[in-house]
């Protein structure tokens, strides 16, 4: 909380700023970006009306998986791109760049060896008209931060500092009710003894405790009553030793679960692939993660924010640090081959006398992830959700019914355990699920 | 005074015990010999090790069971190659097409969308942009070709041969070719009858005692 708050005073000075001044610097960058557009306008398409919203669209749906406009990705970064090449080449290279580069076009070979000799796909579909309006459209300025970020992060502030002012008030009001209360005492006394009142001292008579010890009956109930909430508080401390339920070790690289599984929904088995076929779901090699983040460099300015306010992580710097264990190069947008080991520290983990198989549940059971490993979609930090203790899972044997439907595997099993228990429905642990031999051997 | 001490202790008490309810360090073990294996543990942590990792790659030319070479080049040579000579080796049929349809939603959905027209969450969420429709008119999508992106990337498209094997990958291409035909329009594969082929004689003799299950519909199919 502090450590947000300093954070927070730190990046306040733009609020200082005068009015006045970040109104001029305002209008300023307003008729800057204007004057930029015209000036697109006006150079490249002196007639022809451009539709950049268009433009926004297309580049969206067709170029963005590879071009950014203020970056290099697969292809070069496109911003001002009609101010590079003449537009009729622009209009040929978009609609195939191919033919261009076998055609020995220097300009097209050039572009073709400087991007690790991607093939841009062919866009014959798009009108000259449309890379018109995509190419306005690459002339959008890139947003400053600076204006978006400095009143949500004092807003935010306030909040939070409120909070903490209604607490210290609370506090001090309780610090001086106590010191009133031995002030009035004093001040009373004090008259009490300018007065002359003589204040009773209480008669000296036989202490509690004596009274207690000798009634014998009253100290064994309280000896019996001493001893059964030790016992109950020493079991249940007895029965936490080796068990992990909410351990949440900080790691190498800050992975949020809540942003991954939860606000962009990807399957659990996405990463951990070989939770469906071996004994271990496996924590992904970061492979893995590139087939996503070859194209998310940085995360959106709002989950920026959010990361940094509420989680205290500039997630920014998490996915360098993917890179740099990776061995990535944003420039190049090609690997070094200098890799790095990520340390990440396993979390579940069953003791080696007991034997657990993840394709087993999640593949032939169906069972959901969820189910053993908690809300993972809400978790920024991971942590063990179950307590994985052996009356943990012989309870979900016991409850859990078979999914036989479909199975031919279980047809005769199931036809014959059905007789045995006389009922439709086999729970695990009818099926054998509690056998010692099942889990240790 | 003495209560304002008894008060401290409790006070330093209580403190100390919640503090060692520390999240960040695993709990204590009664006997760890007993939990901690003699053999090296996944993820483990161990000095015989580069960096201490159990975790490494797998040694220079091992190859995992059940693994086939594969034999185009990750170059766009490579690409078309494949593209005019491989083909699906796996018969249409509906398991196939169902494993499909699942491997599918959990590795390409994501992006490409459930119907294969670029829409995926990802794209939705504004996370990745510019997936084109499996319909896309400038690009030439077959099995040969699905295959390979898949064993390889392809520009932004990252490899997903570590995660899928190779029936999966090719379970996947035949979903795609289907979901291209539906956004085309054109017709789905044709599904081979399922007795035709050697595995689906015990699903002929459980579809004729009634079960109730799935073989049923299809027998019914054709």
């Amino acid at each position: 909380m502090d450590n947000n708050i300093t954070d927070r005073m730190e990046k306040v000075p733009y609020r200082n700023l005068p009015s006045k001044w970040s109104l001029v610097l305002f209008v300023f960058l307003l008729a800057f970006s204007v004057s930029q557009h015209t000036h697109a306008y006006t150079t490249v398409l002196p007639t022809v009306a451009v539709d950049t919203a268009n433009g926004e669209a297309l580049f969206k749906a067709n170029c963005a998986a590879c071009h950014k406009l203020y970056k290099k990705a697969t292809g070069p970064a496109l911003f001002e791109v009609g101010d590079k090449y003449d537009r009729d080449w622009l209009y040929k290279w978009v609609k195939n760049s191919q033919e261009l580069v076998k055609a020995g076009d220097p300009i097209a070979v050039k572009i073709f060896e400087e991007n690790n000799k991607s093939v841009m796909t062919a866009f014959p579909t798009l009108s000259n008209e449309d890379v018109d309006d995509i190419i306005a459209y690459t002339y959008t300025k890139k947003k400053t931060p600076v204006i978006v970020e400095a009143p949500t992060g004092a807003g935010d502030g306030g909040g939070g500092m409120s909070n903490n002012i209604i607490l210290g008030i609370l506090a001090l009001v309780f610090a001086m009710l106590v010191i009133a209360l031995f002030a009035v005492n004093k001040t009373l006394r004090r008259f009490a003894d300018a007065q002359g009142v003589e204040i009773e001292e209480k008669e000296e008579t036989k202490p509690i405790w004596r009274a207690f010890l000798e009634n014998q009956f009253l100290v064994l109930v309280t000896a019996i009553l001493l001893l059964l909430t030790a016992g109950y508080f020493a079991y249940g401390w007895m029965s936490q030793v080796g068990v992990d339920q909410g351990y949440a070790p900080v790691q190498p690289i800050h992975y949020s679960h809540r942003i991954h599984a939860g606000t962009n929904q990807i399957d659990c088995n996405y990463c951990h692939s070989s939770a469906r076929k071996s004994k271990t779901s496996g924590i992904p090699s970061l492979n893995v993660c590139m087939n996503c983040h070859k194209s998310i460099s940085e995360v959106a300015e709002a989950t920026q924010l959010e990361g940094q306010n509420e989680h205290g992580v500039d997630y920014n710097a998490e996915i360098q640090k993917l890179y740099k264990a990776v061995g990535w190069d944003e420039a190049t947008q090609a690997y070094t081959g200098e890799t790095e080991a990520v340390e990440w520290v396993r979390i579940h983990n069953l003791p080696d006398f007991a034997y657990f198989n993840h394709s087993q549940h999640v593949t032939v059971a169906g069972v959901e992830c969820q189910t053993c490993h908690g809300p993972v979609e809400e978790m920024e930090i991971m942590e063990q959700h179950a307590p994985l203790t052996m009356g943990w899972c012989i309870n979900c044997h016991r409850e859990t019914n078979v999914n036989v439907a479909d199975n031919e595997y279980y047809e005769k099993i199931h036809a014959e355990l059905a007789k045995k228990y006389g009922k439709d429905k086999i729970t695990a642990a009818e099926m054998g699920g509690l056998e010692c031999g099942k889990c240790h051997y | 005074m003495k209560y304002i001490v008894k008060i401290v202790v409790v006070l330093i008490a209580g403190v100390a015990m919640v503090s060692c309810a520390e999240k960040g360090k695993p709990n204590y073990q009664y006997m760890p010999n007993m939990y901690e294996p003699v053999g090296y543990e996944t993820y483990g942590n161990y000095e015989v090790f580069p960096g201490q990792m159990e975790a490494m790659l797998p040694a220079e030319g091992s190859i995992p069971r059940g693994w086939q070479p594969y034999e185009y080049d990750n170059t766009n040579e490579g690409r078309d190659l494949a593209k005019a000579e491989l083909k699906n080796p796996l018969p249409v049929t509906q398991a196939n097409l169902d494993n499909g349809k699942k491997m599918y939603d959990i590795y390409c959905a994501l992006c490409h969308g459930g119907q294969g027209a670029g829409q995926g969450i990802l794209v939705k969420n504004e996370k990745i942009l510019g997936i084109p429709s499996y319909a896309d008119p400038g690009r030439v999508i077959n099995d040969g070709g699905i295959y390979h992106v898949q064993m390889y990337g392809l520009n932004s498209m990252g490899s997903y041969a570590s995660q899928t094997n190779e029936e999966e990958r090719w379970q996947i291409t035949m979903h795609v070719m289907n979901l291209k035909a539906a956004l085309e329009g054109t017709p789905a594969l044709e599904i081979v009858p399922e007795p035709e082929i050697a595995e689906g004689h015990h699903e002929e003799e459980s579809g004729a005692e009634d079960h109730g299950n799935d073989d049923h519909d299809t027998q019914e199919d054709h």
